[in-house]
């Protein structure tokens, strides 16, 4: 017996030693295979006293188990030492870049639009185009601006001939709209507009955003509602709108827009009114051009610039970056 | 309009401060641009006399003064031209104080000393620039505090008045308002009739009745034009902006000034037989008081005598008939000129005056009478002179009417939103100057003559508005939208487009519809573009033919500045004439070059290259669900390489290939020209054409497998591999799913004149297993099918 007990140390050794599952394998043939030496001894039970041999194969036995736990112990830690190997080996830095990244932006006009845009979808308003070379009868005339009217002077107009010229607004489409369906109307008309004007704060050509609501019982009292509604929601702040009386010939009454705008600076804080567009109840002329009986509904119309908008949103500071496209500035607005 | 404050304080006196003031006339929409003050700001300086000048014994220009300040006599050195014994000057005494913190001292000029200095009006900040010193009347108090003297202590507010508001062009307009809105009593000056004591009149002769429905002449005799203007005056009209001229001219402007009617004084001798007002001959020619000889139009109004034209009606007064040095007898001339006769005139000629801008806006039609006799008293006051009577020549039914108004209560609350109590419409109303009937729904309403503006309901309802205040209006919020809008799902929306454009690397830019006429001839010579007749500059002179012209500026304008990888698209139109149509046509172009990707450690750096750019012309159209409805062919272009194009094409409901694209690399001419060093690939699309998405259509899932054959193809170089797959599809039965080239190659192991094509095939039918003997069938015909039409061979 003293040799099962030399062979258990001597197995169990051979397990420890055993650097790989296979090597480890070799030892499980080598001790408890079919012909293995702690295997055979079971094989010689038959030379040992018959009332010697259950206690005896016990004895055996247990050592078997004692082997083969070792065994699997054994093989588990180094199955998990493989394991640990290969990860450690495929291990990658996660901070690198990522493949193939390119990434572009909207225009900050663009942006603009698209967000004003969305803020009036919600009320019901839906974006009108027209063209941007435009006869005078929807860019003047419909809108009661005749001929030799003084406000053709302000309007600094690009012809192209007699009758045609660039738009100096967008109120055309609202023309166009307004000839095309009866109300209720809600739309709003964004688009490129120019004006014979070239200087640090004028550039021939920039965009407008323009809202028509036409309906029954539309008042002046909402039209400062929606505008108060939406300069809240543009600058995402509670902002002050204050519509001061003007004069436009296609609306009356007519208001400018102005807002207040509080800039901190490091004499203190100043605040001030930033006029950023128009508007007005649509004149009864301009319904009888477009066939809208002025008894039957009442409108309102605004308009504003987006560059303006934009400025004043993301802090631009130069109304010509908008049209230089330097990669410099558009990448500001990813 | 500029005006002085402390002249509107004389007609109406409300209690509210400068600042208020503006921001009250602003809020009734008299927009304030501006105040500044009358003069700068100064100290210490009174009314002084020169009573003693001599030489300056060691210089030539100077002179040695002795100026007296009432009590005393000083001894100044001064270097102007004007000064001379007995003149009044605003004197600067030692511790005076001048604007920009100018401290008089004491001081030794040429060894002598001089204690104090004569002002200029410039050096007191009353005038941009002067010539000489100023010179005060004789009657100044010499002493008294020249601030005081001369009221500077005033304000000048300069208003941005609306077209509609030519009322508001006088100091008479400007004061009703300013009553209206403190209701306070508004004083004015009191005109009366100037009696005439001689009988001379001018004949006067209106045809043109319609254009000059009444015509004030009237003859003063004997006048002194060389009468100085009273200070008062110059120093209201130089607040209100005008030069004084001579006091003839100085009164007519003043009485424009204080009453808002332009006047206009002829030298009575100038005139040849009698006024005619008339319509210009066509080519008649007229020396205007600028110097400048115009051609005059026939739709303009001339005034002229019987033989020649002296002035333009209402715009400005000729040369030849104006009042000179030698002027003894004058025609004074108060008119109302219909705002239609004159609006755009003073334009053509290049002109604009404060007369033409009055009365193409607007003017009092009943104003005439009462400027001519104010203008007449004003005359006789400083240049004396003997009038005659007022000649008035008038067609009653070619003057304005005054207008009826009916308003309705019910009307004004539905507009501003709230019903104003009937009081508060009355009196609102009643300030400004409207007389007013109570109807039973409301009011008959007539607007006084001075308000030519107010024609309809709605000009009275904006009245209401402006006086009540806008501020004080209600807010609410309109009714909610209709039904919801009904969104077309097989318009891809712009968003859609643009974001995805972005997400593949690209910028958005925008360039000016008009370019530069060389730049357009060189990306789009088959077009000849529409120009301008009054562009910024020739570089922004035609408008665009297409949006390649703009991004390939962009493209190089960026490459100039460092950038060596730029992507850019845009949107918008580009205008097509066609004859006598004009197409504007919604375009979208994008432009790339550069590296493939930005330059990272996980990409190869790889120039981008035609099929870069088309897998990003691909994804778009596939982003209409039916990319399979566009495909590319080899087209050409002017401004492309010929090698290198592609037209887009898309089939039409009727099967028809449409063009609606083209792409390609930029001409390798045409790079250098237009500062691109590197190869740029530009692609222009119809928007209309990839915003016609696909509806999705369900199909039933088929059980049943898939059935799969790999044909390696060789084909001669110059087959284009779209007419393979054309040719495929073709006989390949109908329970072809997927098609799928996965390689081309061209090299070694293939005849040099030949390429070979990898393509895989996928078959399925929806309700049954396709057996092995139908593909193949399906194979051996498609392979057929290939070596007849196209000479394709499988690869042995």
């Amino acid at each position: 017996m003293e040799n099962l007990e030399a062979l258990t140390q001597q197995a169990l050794a051979a397990v420890s030693e055993a650097q790989d599952v296979a090597a480890l394998d070799q030892v499980r043939v080598q001790f408890l295979g079919k012909k293995g030496e702690i295997t055979s001894l079971m094989k010689n039970l038959g030379s040992v006293a018959p009332e010697e041999r259950p206690q005896m194969g016990a004895v055996i036995n247990e050592a078997k188990d004692q082997v083969q736990t070792a065994i699997n112990e054994r093989k588990q830690a180094l199955e998990s030492a493989a394991l640990n190997a290969k990860l450690a080996a495929e291990t990658i830095d996660v901070t690198l870049p990522g493949r193939g990244l390119q990434e572009g932006s909207l225009h900050p006009v663009t942006r603009t639009i698209e967000r004003i845009e969305s803020f009036f979808a919600g009320a019901g308003f839906q974006v009108m185009e027209g063209p941007e070379i435009e006869d005078e009868f929807h860019n003047f005339e419909a809108l009661n601006i005749p001929s030799h009217h003084p406000a053709r002077a302000m309007h600094d107009t690009f012809y192209f001939d007699a009758g045609r010229l660039l738009r100096t607004h967008t109120s055309p489409v609202q023309v166009r709209t307004m000839e095309a369906q009866q109300p209720p109307l809600r739309i709003i008309c964004p688009g490129r507009v120019y004006r014979c004007d070239y200087d640090q704060t004028h550039s021939p050509m920039f965009h407008q955003m323009e809202g028509l609501l036409v309906d029954k019982g539309v008042s002046f009292a909402d039209l400062k509602g929606i505008l108060q509604e939406f300069m809240s929601a543009f600058f995402e702040k509670d902002i002050k709108v204050r519509l001061r009386p003007s004069y436009f010939p296609f609306t009356e009454p007519s208001a400018e827009i102005d807002i207040e705008w509080v800039v901190e600076t490091p004499n203190g804080t100043k605040h001030g009114w930033l006029e950023i567009g128009g508007c007005g109840m649509v004149h009864p002329e301009v319904f009888r051009h477009v066939g809208i009986d002025p008894e039957e509904y009442t409108g309102f119309a605004f308009g504003m610039g987006m560059e303006r908008m934009a400025m004043l949103r993301y802090g631009v500071n130069d109304l010509r970056l908008f049209f230089e496209n330097d990669l410099r500035f558009l990448q500001q607005f990813r | 309009m500029k005006f002085s404050e402390q002249w509107l304080r004389e007609w109406v006196q409300p209690e509210v401060s400068t600042a208020e003031l503006a921001h009250q006339v602003t809020m009734a929409g008299l927009e304030v641009d501006g105040t500044e003050p009358v003069a700068g700001e100064f100290s210490g300086v009174v009314v002084g006399e020169v009573v003693k000048r001599e030489q300056h014994p060691d210089a030539d220009k100077l002179s040695l003064c002795q100026v007296s300040d009432g009590s005393e006599t000083f001894q100044v050195v001064c270097g102007a031209a004007n000064v001379r014994e007995g003149l009044k000057i605003p004197f600067a005494k030692i511790g005076a104080v001048l604007p920009g913190n100018f401290k008089i001292k004491k001081a030794k000029l040429r060894g002598v000393e001089s204690f104090g200095m004569l002002c200029a009006e410039a050096e007191l900040g009353m005038a941009e620039s002067s010539d000489g010193l100023m010179e005060l009347p004789a009657d100044a108090t010499v002493g008294q505090d020249f601030r005081e003297y001369m009221g500077l202590d005033d304000t000048i507010i300069e208003v941005d008045l609306t077209p509609n508001r030519a009322d508001c062009l006088s100091m008479a307009g400007l004061a009703r308002e300013v009553g209206v809105l403190n209701k306070a009593d508004v004083t004015g000056v009191a005109i009366e009739p100037v009696a005439a004591v001689i009988g001379d009149q001018a004949s006067v002769d209106v045809t043109a009745r319609a254009q000059c429905p009444r015509y004030l002449s009237r003859i003063v005799k004997g006048v002194n034009v060389k009468a100085a203007t009273p200070l008062w005056m110059v120093e209201k009209l130089r607040r209100g902006g005008i030069r004084s001229i001579d006091p003839v001219v100085d009164i007519t402007n003043y009485v424009m000034l204080e009453l808002g009617q332009p006047m206009h004084a002829f030298d009575l001798a100038q005139i040849e037989g009698g006024i005619r007002v008339r319509m210009a001959e066509q080519g008649e020619k007229l020396t205007l008081l600028d110097g400048q000889e115009v051609e005059l139009n026939s739709d303009t109004l001339v005034i002229a005598d019987h033989n020649k034209p002296l002035a333009i009606g209402g715009i400005m007064g000729g040369e030849h008939s104006g009042v000179a040095e030698t002027t003894q007898d004058l025609l004074l001339e108060a008119a109302f000129f219909s705002p239609l006769a004159i609006a755009g005139r003073a334009r053509n000629y290049g002109l604009h005056t404060d007369s033409s801008h009055r009365f193409e806006r607007g003017v009092d039609y009943n104003l005439a009478a009462s400027a001519m006799e104010r203008a007449t008293a004003l005359v006789l006051q400083i240049c004396g002179g003997q009038p005659g009577p007022v000649a008035e020549a008038v067609s009653e039914a070619d003057l304005p009417q005054l207008a009826h108004i009916h308003l309705r209560r019910e009307r004004a609350a539905l507009v501003l939103g709230m019903t104003l109590a009937d009081e508060e419409i009355e009196d609102i109303l009643q300030r400004l100057g409207m007389k007013l009937t109570a109807v039973a729904d409301g009011w008959q309403v007539v607007a006084p003559s001075y308000r030519f503006d107010i024609a309809i309901e709605s000009d009275l309802i904006e009245e209401l508005a402006r006086i009540y205040g806008y501020e004080n209006l209600p807010v609410r919020l309109p009714a909610a939208a209709s039904p919801l809008a009904r969104v077309p799902e097989n318009r891809l929306p712009m968003g859609d487009l643009r974001r995805h454009l972005v997400s593949r690397g690209y910028q958005e830019a925008i360039t000016y519809s008009f370019v530069d006429p060389q730049l357009q001839q060189a990306m789009d010579p088959q077009h000849a573009p529409i120009a301008l007749l009054n562009p910024i500059s020739t570089e922004m002179s035609v408008m665009r033919t297409n949006l390649l012209a703009g991004l390939v500026q962009a493209v190089s304008y960026n490459l100039k500045r460092q950038q060596s990888r730029v992507r850019l698209f845009e949107t918008g139109l580009r205008f097509i004439p066609d004859g006598d149509e004009l197409h504007q046509i919604p375009t979208l172009a994008f432009a790339a070059t550069g590296s493939r990707l930005p330059q990272s450690w996980a990409d190869a750096d790889a120039e981008t290259d035609f099929f870069d750019v088309k897998g990003d012309v691909e994804s778009l159209l596939a982003r209409t669900g039916q990319l399979a409805s566009y495909r590319f062919v080899a087209g050409e272009h002017p401004a492309l390489h010929p090698g290198q194009t592609a037209q887009i094409e898309k089939a039409g409901a009727d099967g028809q290939w449409q063009p609606v694209g083209v792409m390609g690399a930029l001409h390798p001419s045409l790079q250098k020209p237009l500062g691109v060093k590197q190869a740029l690939y530009l692609v222009q699309l119809d928007l209309a054409a990839v915003r016609e998405n696909r509806v999705p259509d369900f199909r039933e899932l088929s059980k049943f497998p898939e059935m799969r054959r790999d044909l390696a193809l060789v084909v001669a170089q110059d087959i284009a591999v779209d007419d393979v797959l054309t040719a495929i599809r073709a006989k390949a039965g109908d329970y072809l799913t997927k098609l799928n080239l996965f390689d081309v190659y061209v090299g070694k192991g293939i005849d040099p004149d030949r390429k070979s094509l990898a393509l895989g095939l996928t078959w399925q039918h929806p309700s049954r297993t396709l057996t092995d003997e139908e593909v193949n069938d399906s194979v051996s015909s498609v392979l057929a099918h290939l070596e007849e039409s196209l000479g394709a061979t499988l690869r042995g």
